[in-house]
């Protein structure tokens, strides 16, 4: 989909290839930070998190086993002007024991001066406990097959209603159709409070509410985005083939079956990543059908709960938001490309 | 996905080609023509289906639901209320304050959400970058982060001990802004997090700029345009539809805009009421008092001031989009 970059060929145009690289990876680095922020945060324990002078990373001040006991570790000036790491073995006030962890067995070194004055190493300590805490606490198996079982049954009614009426759009004329295809697009332009309160009163008068089906059902009913994307795609298909197949006598549906689709599979793929994507980040539908059915309910949802309930404790906050977006962003670390046209023909084509 | 097509654009193929209803009526098809069409009409079904229930006959219901007295619970008998809910509307301070907030906020929003993708796009555009597919793809990447989760890195990240406080301290700013506390630098922080979603508009601002003929470049070259000039007089101009429809859809969405504060303020409109969007409002009416009638009024409202911006911009896109192909 990119051109080649041409390797730059005087020096001036390799030191404008270095400057404007460099000003990106610096801007894509403050830009992605908030994931690495959130990435180290959730393996912090609360003491990591509120202690001074912390290094950015999880650190615990170093320790060091000498004969089953946990020593700290500081670093300790020597009077050949050198410092060492040394752990604390006998502390005084103004004369103190240490043992060389880098050899334990030579005999304890006795430092004179007071051990306070010392500052210590950090050491590594991630907390990954929190993930199973988080695990415990959300009682995520429930909302992850919530998220998982609305996003598949959605995605199912997207594709399913979506390839019909792209193929509707396509493939056959009728008169209408350039009007209706432009207030099937016009829909995106519609904001969703203006048909929003009656049918949620609908929904609760028919007993939905408080189900899945106020999110389920709709799917069924194709929308704009996957409609327009699909019949972009089935307008590319030369139509030969199906002109062949009905000569043949195969029916409409014979031809999208056995002629359109297997040639559409690349759409196909992009619209159920899109669609799946999609619902696993829907957050209202969700919110306002299922208040109050914990059960029911998917990730986002029971996060924004914990969140009511554990905000006070940041690594347990982040441990989630991680474990909520990682099957959205590994799906689009493989279907990235998917993803990228997708939005393109969506955002770009007339 | 929050990107249009450019569907209303006069090369829209869909308003040329095909079908049109002939001007007397329905035109005249043979057998063979209306057996395409009423296979045609039975293919597209669902969504008609779907276009009535979900869309069309709920705006009606809530045009009808402005002149009557509809709560969820219905402790009074259903009747007719004239302009009651409308004159309340109009008389309502709550209402006015939270549409004044959704406005300041998105005069701010709009411009950031539109310049921002368009230069970021720019640079990848760069013949000079190396890079360029990787870097889209990892600006994209925050685009399908579950929005909860997004809005709840971000809340620490701007609070007190938060790497963007963190970072300010570093680079010498001794009292760095509360972000989420204090009432003049919500919006500020606001456009950040919505910045962190920017990926799609990138990707499309990317795709426009690919999508320019070079010769007009080396055209302009050739008349001793520089990159300002070029900017100016090839690259907007052949950029306008993209930016106008940017544009349209960022109005449409950022006047129902109110999910990332009611996350982070779980509805409050905290601090000092700068977070009671016009939404919030409607949604608090309609779903925490259930005073449906009344909310129906306010989408009402809404809808109509996001008709009337939305028309205020098309007329004003004849002076500045330009269409390729139709000149």
């Amino acid at each position: 989909m990119l051109r080649t970059p041409h390797w730059p060929r005087t020096p001036g145009a390799a030191i404008r290839a270095a400057a404007i690289t460099s000003a990106f990876i610096a801007i894509l680095i403050a830009f992605l930070s908030p994931l690495a922020y959130a990435a180290i945060t959730s393996v912090k324990t609360q003491t990591q998190i509120t202690q001074a002078n912390a290094p950015v990373l999880p650190s615990n001040p170093a320790t060091f086993e000498y004969n089953g006991k946990k020593l700290n570790v500081y670093f300790v000036p020597l009077p050949d002007g050198t410092t060492k790491e040394l752990a604390l073995f006998k502390p005084g006030r103004t004369s103190s024991q240490f043992v060389d962890p880098s050899n334990p067995t030579a005999p304890p070194i006795t430092w004179d001066g007071s051990w306070r004055s010392l500052d210590q190493p950090w050491q590594l300590a991630p907390e990954w406990g929190n993930y199973t805490k988080v695990w415990d606490l959300i009682d995520f198996p429930v909302p992850l097959r919530n998220t998982i079982l609305i996003a598949l049954i959605t995605t199912l009614g997207t594709v399913l209603s979506c390839t019909l009426v792209a193929y509707g759009f396509a493939r056959f004329r009728f008169p209408g159709r350039g009007l209706l295809f432009t207030l099937l697009l016009a829909t995106i332009f519609l904001p969703g409070a203006v048909t929003l309160i009656p049918t949620y009163a609908i929904f609760a008068k028919i007993g939905w509410v408080g189900s899945w089906l106020p999110i389920l059902v709709p799917a069924f009913f194709a929308n704009a985005y996957d409609v327009f994307l699909l019949r972009q795609y089935l307008m590319t298909i030369p139509r030969d083939l199906d002109e062949a197949a009905a000569i043949d006598g195969a029916g409409s549906l014979r031809i999208l079956r056995s002629v359109i689709l297997p040639q559409a599979w690349p759409v196909l793929v992009a619209v159920f990543i899109f669609s799946f994507v999609y619902s696993w980040n829907d957050f209202f539908g969700p919110l306002i059908y299922l208040a109050g059915h914990e059960d029911l309910q998917p990730l986002q949802v029971a996060l924004a709960r914990f969140h009511g309930i554990y905000y006070q404790n940041p690594a347990l906050i982040q441990a989630g938001n991680l474990m909520t977006m990682l099957i959205p962003i590994v799906l689009f670390a493989i279907f990235q490309r998917v993803f990228i046209k997708g939005i393109v023909i969506t955002g770009v084509e007339k | 996905m929050d990107q249009v097509p450019a569907i209303l654009a006069p090369s829209n193929p869909a308003l040329r080609r095909g079908g049109r209803l002939g001007r007397l009526g329905w035109p005249k098809m043979s057998a063979i023509g209306w057996r395409e069409a009423r296979h045609g009409y039975l293919f597209i079904l669902p969504w008609i289906i779907g276009f009535f229930a979900f869309t069309l006959i709920p705006m009606v219901a809530t045009l009808v639901m402005t002149f009557l007295n509809v709560t969820l619970a219905q402790a009074e008998p259903l009747r007719f209320v004239g302009a009651d809910n409308w004159s309340r509307l109009f008389g309502d301070k709550q209402v006015w304050d939270s549409l004044s907030v959704t406005l300041r906020f998105a005069v701010l929003w709009l411009p950031v959400s539109i310049v921002v993708p368009f230069f970021v796009a720019l640079g990848l555009n760069s013949k000079a970058i190396r890079g360029a597919a990787i870097m889209r793809s990892l600006f994209f990447m925050p685009y399908v982060v579950p929005f909860v989760a997004g809005v709840l890195v971000w809340e620490q990240l701007l609070g007190d001990n938060g790497w963007i406080n963190g970072g300010l301290r570093l680079l010498g700013v001794e009292n760095p802004p509360s972000w989420l506390f204090d009432s003049t630098a919500i919006y500020p922080a606001l456009v950040l997090v919505g910045i962190w979603g920017i990926g799609a508009g990138i990707v499309i601002n990317l795709a426009g700029l690919r999508g320019i003929p070079t010769e007009l470049y080396e055209a302009s070259k050739i008349d001793g345009a520089g990159a300002w000039a070029q900017l100016r007089n090839v690259t907007i101009p052949m950029m306008s539809p993209i930016i106008f429809y940017t544009l349209i859809l960022g109005v449409v969405e950022v006047l129902q805009y109110f999910l990332v504060p009611l996350v982070l303020k779980n509805g409050t409109g905290e601090p000092a009421g700068q977070t009671f969007f016009y939404n919030l409002n409607l949604y608090k009416t309609f779903f925490t008092y259930q005073e449906l009638s009344y909310g129906a009024t306010m989408a009402w409202l809404l809808f109509a001031i996001t008709l009337l911006i939305t028309l205020v911009l098309f007329a004003l896109s004849r002076r500045w989009v330009y269409y390729a192909g139709e000149r």
